[in-house]
């Protein structure tokens, strides 16, 4: 996962480049924790551009993430997301919580 | 009779959850599967085999063993371990149903297996262990070609 912070907009963006399982999800989520903390973004979007498979390990990541961003007054976004990627997201509502938006839009 | 068969077994590290969803998806590409059906297929297979390696066998490891037959256009996936077992399979079964939230498990495992496949037994002994079978059947060439035809006549 690649992570890149926007300083004037206080927006992170988390740009997950490996494929979402119970393997791999300890180390993003390690990773986003550290870097939510170290920024405290009012806006974090995980892109899921090159996500090629995800199980529902990303549903507990993503969710997590929410919790803790909400808690400091942030809010959390999806991009780019692939057809089988939304149709987990959508099967157990996660989309209520966390919007789809356009990431050129929001940069 | 089947068609096809083949046999896998691995050691219960979540570092082979790619292994064995990946060679399951190669096994089952002989039937033609749409991208998305094979997606369906990877994410059932990622869903049950997590699910043997983190509840099955906890923190011991143990062997998981995958058997996938082939019968006319039918794929079947059994996965079993010889693990704890599963105490309450019904409640296992409802969304949301999780024996590990600290983990951020999401207990949609065997909902997302029931959607993503045609059907799915789950057998299991406490003390002994769980089998998964899961069906599904793959759309021929022409029945997708033909279900877009009837899909662009009805967009006119």
């Amino acid at each position: 996962m690649e992570s890149e912070f926007i300083q004037e907009s206080k927006l992170l963006i988390f740009r997950i480049t490996e494929e979402i399982d119970e393997c791999s999800v300890q180390k993003i989520r390690r990773k986003a924790d550290y870097e939510i903390e170290r920024y405290m973004p009012k806006k974090v979007i995980f892109d899921f551009n090159r996500v090629t498979f995800m199980d529902s390990a990303g549903i507990g990541l993503v969710i997590g993430r929410y919790k803790i961003v909400n808690m400091i007054g942030g809010k959390v976004e999806m991009a780019n997301l692939n057809k089988s990627v939304e149709k987990i997201f959508e099967m157990c509502g996660v989309l209520k919580l966390i919007p789809i938006t356009k990431l050129e839009e929001a940069v | 009779m089947f068609d096809n068969e083949m046999k896998l077994e691995f050691l219960s590290k979540s570092n082979n959850e790619a292994f064995a969803r990946i060679t399951v998806a190669a096994f089952a590409s002989q039937l033609d599967p749409t991208i998305e059906e094979l997606a369906d297929i990877k994410t059932a297979v990622s869903e049950a085999v997590t699910n043997a390696i983190i509840h099955g066998y906890e923190d011991k490891t143990g062997v998981v063993k995958i058997v996938c037959k082939i019968k006319e256009n039918e794929l079947e996936i059994q996965i079993s371990d010889n693990g704890k077992g599963i105490e309450n399979v019904e409640m296992a079964k409802q969304p949301l149903y999780t024996t590990r939230p600290n983990l951020e498990r999401s207990g949609m495992g065997f909902t997302i297996m029931e959607s993503f496949m045609d059907s799915i037994e789950i057998e299991s002994i406490l003390g002994i262990g769980t089998k998964i079978t899961m069906r599904k059947t793959i759309k021929k060439m022409e029945e997708n070609l033909e279900e877009d035809d009837f899909a662009n006549s009805l967009r006119g």
